[in-house]
């Protein structure tokens, strides 16, 4: 008798049902994905196969999920063009079909209230799906480094009991800073903290929980070829020895994981792959 | 006329198709589970398999290079005791015969993962992975010396009676010599091409991208590379030869064989399209038929003899 394991991942054709880029260089494309939308937890991936009629021999490339409309099957990723893959996807129009392998990977916990949110850049993405998961009070640190760099729409995060605060380095939108240094000042009253954004930013928050005892998750990144576990070929660094971003991760306690390790940043749709 | 049979003896193991998934890139298989139809898998080879459990390098690991895939995993993997524990009750239950890899620091490594896996239900073959540092020989690789291969697959041989397969290494001078010493040495059939060993460098950051800074390229990049030395070593060699190297399609796959492979492994093409061994077995069977010939060993090494006579 066959013991299947038992996955809650497909692979399956999803036609694109929206295509906007929200800002210059980020797009933000929709698909028909019941079989992963049922399923999906913030936190998770899909990983994005390459348009068929490109004929070129490229990995799928990994993408949080920005959010889930269940009732239409309807599946949004969020993305800075850059890189081969990101930019070969972002031609894509409405109605072409692309496949989609997913929901991968562990994501976050619930929220409980009191829950501070921080992104820094593209980390949006799958803060975006956390936030809009509950109604609890939760507060969403947004940081760039620029307004025009700020291109997830005002309207996504108008959600019911969620405070944000949005930062950047040059002030020309929000508070002055960085989403760290706002972080700090919020971490002492929060009852724990979700990240996701560049390394440097997941340590300094990692260690900000840390030092007042409060729980953190951070949502890592690293490039991927199976996206399912197998090829161990995203490692990152634990107290357990390596595991795997796409497996045992990309979300992990932020102070089980090692943050200071090269890496390659590419999962949250950050460019550069 | 009578209909294809793809089925073929691979060095002793009687495979379904003569398509297996090459070692490392699938794991131990049960990730793909939901993902592919192991009907059209002849085999699995099991990703290596050392005494003890090895780390693996430090990240990042892999990298994307025009048609390839170039990676440093570093043979991360449980060891011996966790593989015969967690992983081959999953593995033997896929259906495909199971030909674990095993890899080694030293010869004596190597022939207690063989001598440890005797007696173990539902293996069909062991595949000796020569390409492993070797660390009395200054981290050299055991594949790049013909000498070194002998002792490795000899001291394997004294340890199993299963069908041997020795995986070559293609950074190398001269690939047909270390084929021979395999052969010599008791290998029943001889897998080619591993990785092509490569680098890249982040120009931002100034240095090396993988952690390791040299890893093993595959992908379609590798094709015409492996081709080539599948067609050199069939040729000096009795025992079959299972090819792999950047097999991307059916045409891929019977270009191997054409050239003198019994058998073909997909390892990267995986990654492009799950469906691929159900492609290349179906492509196989259809090029048969379209050739008007039933057995593979008709096509085996065919392009050495000029293929067709032209017909008039």
């Amino acid at each position: 008798m066959k013991t299947l394991i038992k996955q809650d991942y497909s692979l399956e054709n999803c036609p694109v049902t929206e295509k906007l880029f929200t800002a210059t260089g980020f797009c933000r494309l929709t698909f028909y994905a019941p079989s992963v939308t049922t399923e999906a937890q913030p936190g998770q991936f899909v990983m994005v196969h390459m348009p068929a009629s490109s004929g070129r021999y490229m990995l799928p490339r990994p993408y949080s999920i920005c959010s889930v409309d269940r009732e239409n099957g309807q599946l949004v990723i969020f993305f800075e063009v850059g890189g081969r893959g990101g930019e070969l996807i972002s031609t894509v129009e409405p109605g072409t079909t692309l496949r989609l392998l997913g929901p991968l990977g562990r994501g976050f916990p619930k929220p409980q209230a009191g829950s501070l949110l921080v992104a820094g850049g593209m980390g949006i993405a799958p803060l975006v799906f956390l936030a809009k998961s509950t109604t609890v009070p939760r507060t969403l640190i947004y940081g760039s480094r620029t307004a025009a760099r700020m291109a997830c729409p005002r309207e996504d995060l108008d959600l019911p009991g969620l405070t944000v605060v949005e930062v950047t380095e040059d002030g020309s939108r929000g508070e002055r800073g960085t989403a760290c240094e706002i972080a700090e000042r919020y971490i002492p009253s929060s009852s724990a903290v979700f990240a996701c954004g560049p390394r440097q930013l997941l340590a300094a928050l990692a260690e900000a929980a840390a030092e007042r005892d409060i729980a953190a998750w951070v949502s890592v990144e690293e490039r991927m070829a199976c996206g399912i576990g197998a090829c161990l070929g995203c490692a990152v660094r634990t107290d357990q020895g390596y595991m795997r971003v796409c497996k045992d991760g990309p979300v992990f306690p932020a102070g089980e994981v090692n943050l200071q390790d090269e890496h390659t940043e590419c999962l949250c749709q950050s460019g550069g792959n | 006329m009578s209909i294809p049979s793809a089925c073929v003896n691979l060095g002793g193991i009687e495979l379904d198709t003569p398509v297996l998934a090459a070692s490392g890139p699938f794991g131990h298989g049960r990730e793909f589970e939901v993902l592919l139809d192991f009907n059209s898998l002849g085999g699995i080879i099991a990703k290596g398999v050392s005494l003890e459990p090895w780390p693996g390098n430090p990240p990042p690991r892999i990298a994307e290079t025009a048609s390839g895939l170039l990676n440093a995993v570093g043979l991360h993997n449980p060891g011996l005791n966790k593989f015969i524990e967690d992983d081959l009750p999953l593995l033997r239950e896929l259906g495909p015969k199971i030909i674990v890899n095993i890899i080694g620091k030293n010869v004596k490594d190597y022939a207690s993962v063989a001598a440890g896996l005797n007696g173990i239900e539902g293996i069909s073959g062991l595949e000796i992975n020569v390409s492993c540092p070797n660390l009395k020989a200054g981290g050299l690789s055991f594949g790049t010396d013909p000498d070194l291969t002998y002792c490795v697959v000899a001291a394997v041989r004294r340890e199993t009676a299963l069908p041997l397969l020795v995986k070559l290494t293609p950074n190398v001078n001269d690939i047909v010599s270390v084929a021979i010493a395999a052969e010599e040495a008791g290998a029943d059939v001889i897998s080619l091409i591993n990785t092509l060993s490569g680098m890249i460098i982040d120009i931002e950051k100034k240095k090396p991208f993988l952690g390791n800074r040299f890893g093993g390229l595959s992908g379609p990049a590798i094709m015409p590379v492996a081709l080539k030395m599948v067609w050199q070593v069939s040729e000096a060699v009795q025992v079959p030869v299972l090819g792999m190297g950047g097999i991307t399609s059916a045409s891929d796959a019977i270009q191997f064989i054409l050239a003198g492979a019994r058998a073909v492994a997909v390892g990267s093409g995986l990654f492009y399209d799950p469906d691929l061994p159900a492609k290349i077995t179906g492509g196989i069977l259809a090029y048969m038929s379209k050739h008007k010939v039933t057995s593979l060993s008709e096509l085996e090494g065919l392009a050495h003899t000029g293929g067709d006579k032209v017909e008039v």
